[in-house]
């Protein structure tokens, strides 16, 4: 009969007595690292922490799957802010007094902001008018698709999928061509704007390619760009914050309770942050495109 | 006995890249706001005009930070 070292049975009691302390600790020390790892690898096994990827903003079709019709959440929720957008400021013109209620005096508020604070300010007093439908319109419809990312139950933002930006984009770039077309003419708003007087000819090789690249590629691309990927960075931020919450509340354990409470904290900070962001991105929109309309107005 | 992984880390080299895409942008704006404020403060009466200026900048700055994120969607 061998004698093996490592089987504790065959030891004397002082000794067994060591071995087994030693493999306990061991073991604790195993399971520690263990939890450890769990708990860094939690995000890449599917249990534990639910991490946001791009698939949050391509939700399983409701209606007309496999068409270009294809409905779901995001377009649901597009179709809804649109709607009480309209009914809202369809019920304050019809109800519009000479001394305004509560309500009109805060849409008056809106109205009055988007006229003066962006379109005057900007395009001045004389040439603001025929602009101030457009701005208006983009002003509150980018504002009603983008605070829709932070309601309760639709808490996605329609602007987070670049469909809508890019329309909106789309729109602003006509808004600015045809303003430089009514105020110097085709072949003048082409001649002022890729050619700025007072510059030597030489310079033009140079300077006509960026001129077509920032003003007909860069300036709608980077409205499309700014709008949607301010809306996707919101709402992953608040899908992470939530699911962390859940996680630290409900999976982790009492321990970890802690945790969760910074994380809550932290994504009702991001809530509030996001509800100014909604507004300031509707602002910075409408204000570039009131700026761009500018810029091809005015002679170089 | 098998190996017990402390750490790893997987994903996208191109996390890694849009991070630096930012930091010029950052600076940037950082640059913008600070100096309207400072020009805001010695002359609060253009404050308006200083502001639409610095969207404008912006606009222009930002742009790198953006094509950075689309960059980053685009080659991955």
């Amino acid at each position: 009969m061998g004698y093996d070292f490592r089987d504790p049975h065959q030891l004397g009691p002082t000794t067994r007595c060591l071995w087994r302390a030693r493999a306990a600790d061991d073991l604790g020390e195993c399971a520690l690292i263990t939890a450890a790892t769990d708990l860094l690898l939690a995000a890449g096994e599917g249990g534990g922490i639910h991490i946001p990827t791009m698939d949050e903003f391509f939700p399983p079709a409701i209606a007309f799957e496999g068409t270009i019709f294809e409905f779901n959440r995001v377009t649901f929720v597009r179709i809804l802010a649109t709607v009480v957008l309209c009914v809202v400021f369809w019920i304050l013109a019809n109800r519009a007094r000479l001394v305004p209620g509560r309500a009109q005096s805060i849409a008056e508020m809106g109205l009055d902001f988007v006229r003066v604070n962006i379109a005057e300010e900007v395009l001045g007093k004389n040439h603001a008018r025929p602009y101030v439908p457009l701005l208006t319109t983009m002003f509150f419809a980018i504002f009603a698709l983008n605070i829709t990312g932070v309601l309760p139950l639709l808490n996605i933002s329609s602007n987070s999928v670049v469909a809508v930006p890019l329309l909106l984009a789309v729109a602003s770039f006509v808004a600015f061509i045809v303003a430089g077309i009514r105020a110097h003419g085709v072949f003048g708003y082409v001649r002022t704007t890729l050619f700025p007087s007072g510059v030597p000819w030489p310079l033009y090789f140079i300077l006509a390619p960026i001129e077509v690249l920032s003003t007909f590629i860069l300036r709608p691309a980077t409205l499309t760009i700014r709008l949607m990927s301010n809306m996707l960075a919101g709402h992953l931020l608040l899908v992470l914050f939530f699911a962390m919450t859940h996680y630290f509340f409900v999976e982790a354990g009492p321990a970890f309770a802690a945790v969760g409470v910074v994380t809550f904290g932290a994504s009702i900070a991001f809530t509030v942050f996001e509800i100014f962001i909604s507004a300031l991105q509707a602002y910075i929109f409408t204000l570039l495109t009131a700026v761009y309309i500018n810029l091809s107005q005015e002679a170089h | 006995m098998d190996s017990t992984i402390l750490a790893q880390v997987t994903g996208n080299i191109a996390t890694i890249g849009y991070g630096l895409a930012t930091l010029g942008p950052a600076l940037g704006i950082g640059m913008l706001v600070a100096k309207t404020q400072e020009s805001t403060a010695r002359q609060p009466e253009v404050a308006g005009q200083l502001r639409i200026n610095m969207f404008i900048g912006m606009a222009l700055v930002e742009a790198l930070g953006l094509i950075g994120l689309v960059a980053g969607l685009m080659f991955s």
